[in-house]
This record gives C-alpha cells, sequence and structure tokens, in this order.
C-alpha cells in the first residue's frame, strides 16, 4: 500500500475510497441545497402568488425540472451509491480499497465534471430546460417549452456524463463484492446496507443504459434534426421538418431507466435502515434470509413494471392489466421489509438515539408512501389521480422523504467514524422533529389536494372555479411548513461543521456495532484500512443480545466458541 | 429449479462462499463481464429504438439490398461489402482466440503478433465502414433525411453503426496497448496472460453484437 503523502493526492487526487466517497457526499449535498432552494422559490409561488419576482411561468418550469433531476439523480443516486456506496462495500466486506482505485477516482471526476454541466445550464442562453424531469418530447425541444436553445442540451450532455461516471463507479462496488471480500465473509453474512447497495448497483448498470440511448436520440433529434421521437409536428402553424418518429419510444425507454431509478435509491435506503434498526434496537434483523430475498425480487421486478408510468400514454389496454399486476406484486416484497422492521423493533432494547428516530420516521412514511403507490398502480384509480398533487404526495413521500430520512440517519450513524467525533444531540433531535413533522405537515394535505383534483405542474392557480378558496389556504399553510423544514436544514448542517471540532470524541464503536466498518484499528480508518492484516470474519453481522456473552454484542470478527465449528451460523 | 436453489445445492455454496463468488477468475476479468452485461443493454435499447422507429414511420423503409449494393467490373451485387466486413470481423474472432491461446502458453511473441493481426483486421473494418458511409452520404443520405424512403433510415443507421463503430476502435487501440504490453514483457513477471483473454472478452462481443446489427438493418 503506497501511503499518499501531499495534501493534493491525500485530499484531492485521491484513490482511496473514503476520500471519494467524502468528496461524493459533499458535491451531492451541494447540488441538493441548490434543488431545495428551487423548491422553496416554488413553493413560494404556489402558496403565495407572485411573491417571487423573477418567478414568472419559465422560471418555475426551470425551476420544477432541476429540483427533479437533481434530487433523483445528482442527489439519491449519487449519495447512495458514490457516497454510502464508496465509504461503506470496502470497509464492511473486509476489503482494502475498491478493486480498481484508479476507475474510482475518475468516477467521482466526471460526477464533478456532470454536476459542473448540470449547473452551467443556469448560466447558459435561455437558461436550463423546463421540460420536466422527465423531458418529454417532442415538447422537451420544441419553441414554446423553456431552454430549448441550450438548456436541453447542456442537461442531456451532463445525463450521459453522469451515467459514463456512475458506469465507472458501479462496476467497481459489484467486483468488490463479488471478488474482494475477507475470509469468512459470505454473501450471507454481509450486512444488509451491503446487500442494498449492490443490487442497487447492478440495477443501476443494467438501468441507466436505456437513459443513455434516450439522451443520445433526444440529442440528434435537436442538433441533426433526427425524428427518432417526433412526430409530424405543426408549430406556430407552420409544419416542421420532423415526421415519423415516436414520442411514446422516449417514454419507454425513459422509464425503463425510470423504474429501476426509483429502487436504485430505494434499496440502498432499505439496507441502511435494516442495520439502523437492528443496531440501535439491540436485536439481529428480523427474518434476514427473507430481507435479502427481498431486496433481489424488488431489484428484478422493478425491471417489468415501468409502463405503469405511462397509463394514460395510451397503450393497449392488456399491458396495463399486465404492469399493473407486476406494480402490485412487487408490495408483496416490500410488505415483508417493513413487517420484519416492526418485528425487529418488537421487544427490542431500543435506544432512542437521533439515527433511531429517524430509521422509525422511515417506517412511518416509507407505509403512507407505499400505501398510495397502490392506488396508482391500478390502472382504473391511477386514471383519475394522474397529473395531481396527489402523485406529488405519493412519490414525495417514497422517494423524497423516507430516503433523505434514512440519509440523515445513516451519516448520524457513521459519522463518528468518518471523522472519530460525535454529532450533536440536541441539535439532532431537534432538526429531526422539526424535519419529520414538518415533512408531514408539508406532503399529507397534498393528497387532499389531489383527491381535489388540483392538477400539478401548474404554475399559478388563480380562477378555477373547481378550486375553492380552502384549497388555497392549504397551498400557503403547505408553503409555509415547507420554508419551515428548508430552513431547519441549516441546523444538521451546521452540526456537521459544529461537531467536526467541537463534537465529543467518538472511539471507535460508539453505538456497540457488530460490523466490520467499526473494528477498525484507527478511527477515522487510515489508508488501507486494515493495518497488517485483514480482518477474518466468524459470524454474520446480527449478532446482538446473544445469550452468554458479557456484552450486548459480538463483532463479526470474534471467532465462534470451539464446540460450533466455523460456518455453522448465517 | 429448487434443487439449484436450495441451500445444500453446490451452485449456491459456490456462490455465496467467503471471499469470491467467481473461484480464479481475476478481479478485471469479473469487471469486464459486468461491463459487458451493461453494454448489452445499450446495444439492446439502441436496436429496440430501431424497431420501433420502424413501425412507426409514414414513409416506406428503404430496401436495404439496393442501397447496400456496389457495382463492381459492371456486375451489381447486393451486400458485397457487408459481406467482406462480416466475414473479416468474425476472421479477427478467430486470430484473437488463437491469441488467448498463445498467451496461456506463454508464448508471447506469437500472442502479441496474432493480436496485431486482430488489431489490423478490426482496422480494416472500420475502413470499410467508413468508406459506405462515405458512399451514402455521397448518394445524398443523411440522418435527417435521404433520397430513397424514410428518414430515420438514415438515422438509425449512422447512429448504431458509429456506435458500433466507436466500440470497434476503442476495441483496436485497447489491443494495440496490450499487444504492445506483452511484446515489451510487461507480464512476463507474473507470467499471467490473462489480460490477453480480458480483451477478447471485449473482441468477442463487439463481433458478436455486429452480428445481430448485420441481421436486424442489412437483413430485415
Amino acid at each position: 500500500m503506497n501511503e499518499p503523502q501531499s495534501f493534493w493526492t491525500k485530499y484531492v487526487w485521491s484513490q482511496d475510497h473514503k476520500v471519494i466517497a467524502v468528496q461524493y457526499s459533499i458535491t451531492a449535498i451541494v447540488a441538493g441545497i441548490v434543488a431545495l432552494v428551487l423548491s422553496v422559490l416554488m413553493r413560494m409561488q404556489l402558496g403565495f402568488p407572485d411573491s417571487v419576482p423573477f418567478m414568472d411561468s419559465e422560471a418555475y418550469y426551470q425551476a420544477m425540472t432541476l429540483h427533479g433531476m437533481i434530487m433523483v439523480i445528482y442527489l439519491l443516486t449519487a449519495l447512495f451509491l458514490g457516497g454510502f456506496g464508496n465509504y461503506m462495500i470496502p470497509l464492511m466486506v473486509g476489503a482494502r480499497d475498491m478493486v480498481f482505485p484508479y476507475l474510482n477516482m475518475l468516477s467521482y471526476w466526471f460526477y464533478l465534471l456532470s454536476v459542473i454541466v448540470l449547473m452551467a445550464s443556469f448560466f447558459v442562453p435561455g437558461g436550463p430546460t423546463g421540460a420536466g424531469w422527465t423531458l418529454y418530447p417532442p415538447q422537451a425541444i420544441l419553441t414554446g417549452t423553456p431552454g430549448t436553445d441550450w438548456g436541453i442540451i447542456t442537461m442531456l450532455i451532463s445525463l450521459a456524463i453522469f451515467i459514463v461516471a456512475a458506469t465507472m463507479g458501479g462496476l467497481n462496488y459489484v467486483t468488490t463484492v463479488l471478488q474482494a471480500r475477507c475470509r469468512g465473509m459470505t454473501l450471507m453474512r454481509m450486512p444488509l446496507t451491503v446487500w442494498g447497495i449492490f443490487v442497487a448497483t447492478i440495477m443501476a448498470l443494467l438501468a441507466f443504459p436505456a437513459l443513455f440511448v434516450s439522451a443520445v436520440m433526444m440529442l440528434f433529434d435537436k442538433l441533426l434534426g433526427t425524428s427518432f421521437f417526433m412526430p409530424a409536428v405543426v408549430s406556430m402553424g407552420q409544419a416542421l421538418d420532423y415526421d415519423g418518429g415516436s414520442p411514446v419510444l422516449f417514454q419507454h425507454l425513459f422509464w425503463f431507466f425510470g423504474h429501476p431509478e426509483v429502487y436504485i435509491v430505494a434499496l440502498p435506503a432499505f439496507g441502511i435502515v435494516s442495520d439502523l434498526i437492528s443496531v440501535h434496537a439491540r436485536k439481529n434483523i428480523f427474518g434476514f434470509r427473507m430481507m435479502v430475498w427481498a431486496i433481489v425480487f424488488i431489484g428484478v421486478l422493478s425491471f417489468v413494471v415501468w409502463a405503469h408510468h405511462m397509463y394514460v400514454s395510451g397503450m393497449n389496454p392488456y399491458f396495463g392489466f399486465f404492469f399493473a399486476i407486476t406494480t402490485l406484486v412487487i408490495a408483496v416484497p416490500t410488505a415483508i421489509k417493513v413487517y420484519n422492521w416492526v418485528l425487529t423493533l418488537w421487544r427490542g432494547d431500543i435506544h432512542l438515539t437521533v439515527p433511531m428516530l429517524y430509521a422509525i420516521a422511515f417506517i412511518s412514511t416509507f407505509v403512507i408512501g407505499g400505501l398510495t403507490g397502490l392506488f396508482l398502480g391500478n390502472v382504473i384509480v391511477d386514471i383519475p389521480l394522474s397529473d395531481t398533487y396527489f402523485v406529488v404526495a405519493h412519490f414525495h413521500m417514497v422517494m423524497g422523504v423516507s430516503p433523505i430520512l434514512v440519509i440523515f440517519g445513516a451519516i448520524y450513524h457513521w459519522y463518528p467514524k468518518i471523522t472519530g467525533r460525535m454529532l450533536n444531540d440536541t441539535i439532532g433531535k431537534t432538526h429531526f422533529w422539526i424535519t419529520f413533522i414538518g415533512t408531514y405537515a408539508i406532503y399529507f394535505p397534498m393528497h387532499y389536494l389531489g383527491i381535489l383534483g388540483m392538477p400539478r405542474r401548474y404554475y399559478a392557480y388563480e380562477n378555477y372555479e373547481f378550486i375553492p378558496q380552502s384549497a388555497h389556504d392549504l397551498n400557503s399553510f403547505i408553503s409555509a411548513m415547507a420554508i419551515v423544514v428548508a430552513v431547519a436544514q441549516v441546523l444538521y448542517i451546521y452540526n456537521l461543521f459544529w461537531s467536526y471540532w467541537k463534537g465529543k470524541e467518538a472511539g471507535p464503536n460508539p453505538w456497540g456495532a457488530t460490523s466490520l466498518e467499526w473494528q477498525t484499528p484507527q478511527t477515522p480508518p487510515v489508508h488501507g484500512n486494515w493495518g497488517e492484516k485483514l480482518p477474518e470474519v466468524h459470524r454474520w453481522a446480527y449478532d446482538y443480545s446473544v445469550p452468554g456473552y458479557d456484552e450486548d454484542f459480538v463483532p463479526q470478527t470474534q471467532p465462534q466458541p470451539e464446540d460450533r465449528p466455523a460456518g455453522e451460523m448465517a | 429449479m429448487a434443487h439449484l436453489l436450495s441451500e445444500d445445492s453446490q451452485l449456491v455454496k459456490d456462490w455465496a462462499s467467503d471471499q469470491d463468488a467467481f473461484k480464479g477468475v481475476s478481479w478485471g476479468k469479473a469487471m469486464m463481464w459486468i461491463f459487458l452485461l451493461s453494454d448489452t443493454f445499450i446495444f439492446s435499447s439502441f436496436l429496440v429504438g430501431y424497431m420501433t422507429v420502424r413501425m412507426s414511420v409514414t414513409e416506406p423503409w428503404p430496401n436495404a439490398s439496393e442501397v447496400f449494393a456496389l457495382t463492381i467490373a459492371g456486375h451489381h451485387i447486393p451486400l458485397i461489402l457487408i459481406a467482406i466486413m462480416t466475414f473479416i470481423l468474425i476472421t479477427s474472432s478467430g486470430t484473437m482466440a488463437m491469441a488467448v491461446n498463445m498467451g496461456y502458453a506463454r508464448k508471447r511473441k506469437q500472442a502479441a503478433r496474432l493480436m496485431f493481426v486482430t488489431a489490423l483486421l478490426g482496422a480494416s473494418f472500420v475502413g470499410m465502414q467508413a468508406f459506405e458511409w462515405t458512399k451514402l452520404i455521397e448518394e445524398g443520405v443523411r440522418p435527417w433525411g435521404n433520397p430513397f424512403g424514410a428518414a430515420q433510415f438514415g438515422s438509425t443507421f449512422f447512429m448504431v453503426t458509429g456506435f458500433h463503430g466507436l466500440h470497434v476502435s476503442a476495441g483496436v487501440i485497447y489491443l494495440l496497448i496490450v499487444a504492445r504490453k506483452i511484446q515489451l514483457g510487461h507480464y512476463e513477471k507474473e507470467g499471467n496472460y490473462q489480460i490477453v483473454e480480458i480483451a477478447g472478452l471485449y473482441w468477442h462481443f463487439v463481433d458478436l453484437v455486429w452480428v445481430f446489427i448485420f441481421a436486424f438493418f442489412y437483413l430485415w
């Protein structure tokens, strides 16, 4: 192991998975803050019309598009895979680093480039694209939609670069999990965090190609005048040169990526939250094998449900039948996971630490978001609800709030390992309660607005007879809450900085956790992670409150008693 | 099936065992396989896109055997160029396989030489593709339209063969680098010539993709 010496090789051009993970995380969080500000601007317009001077309809659509795209891809995907994946996989499976550190470093720099190109779109002529995060053609590249000059081009190029970055990282994560585990670390002894990230990464490698291809084809439609996605169009009274393309093809390609993407974000969250609950309830995760298989089945199933995003796009009714069935079938493994989380808590020695609070909050928001998913998965219920605020409420609960809560909890949980110091508890709890109650106050009322028929993607709701005054009042309330929650995030950021210098010394294993990352010889782990000798694993990651042991946890590295041959457990 | 997935089956035991799921497979080789799986999805998406627009177009699709015909010495021969290109690329897979064999036999001079031959065949494939593109462009085929029928004919043709051509070109460079390293004795110290096989995996994959492109574009 060649230890890097200078500042530049240690912190900037670093090939150490831990440094790359922190680089990924900081970049993703900065991008996420931009998206958060955009959402506040949107909520200002919706709750208090015309209160932000530059917020006209064009700016609104641009803010909406960039908010969605950044949150889903540049924040959540990058943070879970590039951030947590990078940090946790080698430490949790007992490797010294990713298998190809140089490629791993390139992955980060490509990701940074994609973020820079994306942010550049705020400054190009015409501004960023306002096509909605789904970028549906033909409107995405036709006059009338904001940002059709340069915005859409920078967006598509940025996505293509992101996919290259995600592929380079993803190949590393999958190969590391498959081929570089330490002695004794069987697949079924890996913590669920690694399982979630592992399966999500495989999905990313198979789903992003469809987005890449649709981005390339749309770029050609825009720049070369091809007609992949463009039918014959009459725009402003003039027939355009486009003819014979298929807009629905784009939707199929996009959602073939887009639906697995939901689970690319969700599966790492599932995995992480399982570990948080188990550690902080001092109990083994209930039904470990079932949890693993549920992750795998969800991953497989999510590739055959994509057209449930297209019930109103027009397709053969039998397809709708098929996709409704597959969509509802996903509820089975998902429900298994929820039951198992709850059963892990049941009669556990629950420590209401801050990570545990976030984990429990996640179960609550995820159940709400999951149940409304059952409504929307049925064609007949989806048709009246589609494109209303019910949908906005659903996906924000299930893939906005839920994974974000897990991220908060996970950072809180692993911050002591990453920095050697604890985060502040008082700030943490304050932030938790404001965020948890606040997000319910924001998204729960949206279900009512949606059932009332309030359409999404409108930038102003005045002068519609079917929208009563009470809905406007509710909108103002939601916006006020959104601002409170957004401002409260300052607490968390402040906590990250304050604790870095002033936080309580953490020691190597403050939560009393069994998995390998807590057994490193140094905290924070140094380059190469394990010192002279790689660890050896003798048991699964969930030996909590085992009878006959002095402590209520048994690290994975501790040998089994002699009378029990190693390898029998797990 | 139930037997294969039961906990006692050797398959499950091997897969779930510690350290590595694929015994004796190097990191690079495993990664190449996973990359190729991902790349398969890219080409599949391209081909599905091609098939879909071919169904959605309103104008008739040009007749491939007419468009891709050459007149050689007064004879009008359909698909002749593409037949030669396909033959060359498949031949290059043969020389590649021989190079892998030579590598494992640690006959590094022969291995390098065979890889250079493979790269040369690949380069000539790209050259002929450039010739074909030039001919079509001279006849007025453009990504946005062509004189023979539906505009998407040109769009999909240039996009998919172009993307495949980039893969072949990248492969040629990759082969040249590895072959040169072999010549210089770069792998002699460890005596491990698996790198030849890894490069070969990529090369065979690019070949296989071509067979599909050939079938879908020229024979359909």
